[in-house]
């Protein structure tokens, strides 16, 4: 038996820290962490309401799976373009995006 | 306050703390080494949920690889060791963003609460075969897809590292 509650706080505290970081951060690859975060709060929510209720399909914990694989892909492909970004203006300020050099 | 009730918190007080960390950190491999931790204990909540095999994809995929993609892209970016403050936002900015997450996070937390309630339920995790059955009979096209999206994924990320792009026009070491 577990209170529902304490997820719920949670998976608000991770979404909230991880919009926190998105907002604050200047260096990109901090700002993907901040992503990191708020896709770890939505697969947080997805396990425990697919654990708090009966569900014969197992949707919460798949789609937990799935989220973790297409955070995988997006990580891989944001990653890449952050290193084109670095290769073609030398930093990764966000700060400076969207200005010419 | 049950077992599951103290593990849990115990699992989500790291959680959030390391998180915490790792988004007001000022040094920048720091903040990599703090979302590990995150990411680690949150796995140990799955393992309290009941999904065993969720927690050991989380710790794989996301310890195992995301975290140390973040590190190669940290060092192929030459980030500072150490304190980097040339990096840092605004007062304002930060002050801003402070009151947005935590108005999102008290939303989100008030919301989810009232629409599930603060009950004692049943932690019912189900099985690793139970999920195995299900991710390869119902689920198995969605799955087949996502494998796909992986390949479209590598696919990309290769064309990108390829792109003939130099600073200023340097071309050096680019494959044409």
């Amino acid at each position: 038996m577990i209170h529902s509650a304490p997820p719920m706080v949670v998976v608000g505290l991770l979404f909230g820290i991880g919009l926190y970081g998105v907002l604050a951060r200047r260096n990109a690859i901090l700002v993907l962490i901040g992503v990191e975060l708020m896709l770890a709060a939505a697969g947080l929510l997805f396990v425990t309401v697919g654990s708090l209720t009966s569900d014969s399909l197992r949707a919460g914990q798949i789609m937990t799976i799935f989220v973790i694989n297409i955070a995988a892909a997006e990580i891989a492909v944001a990653l890449g373009v952050i290193l084109a970004i670095f290769r073609a203006r030398g930093n990764i300020d966000m700060a400076q995006a969207g200005e010419r050099e | 306050m049950t077992t599951y009730d103290v593990l849990f918190t115990i699992a989500g007080a790291i959680s959030v703390a390391a998180a915490l960390l790792a988004v007001s950190t000022k040094h920048l491999v720091h903040s990599a080494l703090w979302l590990i931790v995150s990411l680690a204990a949150l796995c140990g909540c799955y393992l309290v949920l009941g999904a065993e095999f969720v927690a050991l994809v989380q710790l794989l995929v996301y310890v195992g690889a995301v975290v140390v993609l973040v590190l190669f892209a940290l060092m192929l970016t030459r980030a500072p060791i150490g304190r980097s403050p040339e990096h840092d936002t605004s007062l304002v900015q930060r002050a801003a963003a402070l009151v947005v997450g935590a108005a999102t996070a008290a939303l989100l937390s008030a919301v989810l609460i009232s629409a599930y309630g603060n009950s004692e339920q049943r932690v019912n995790g189900g099985g690793t075969h139970v999920l195995a059955t299900r991710l390869f009979g119902s689920w198995v096209w969605p799955f087949e897809l996502l494998s796909a999206l992986l390949l479209i994924a590598l696919v990309a990320a290769l064309a990108l590292a390829r792109l003939p792009i130099g600073r200023r026009g340097a071309t050096e070491g680019v494959p044409k």
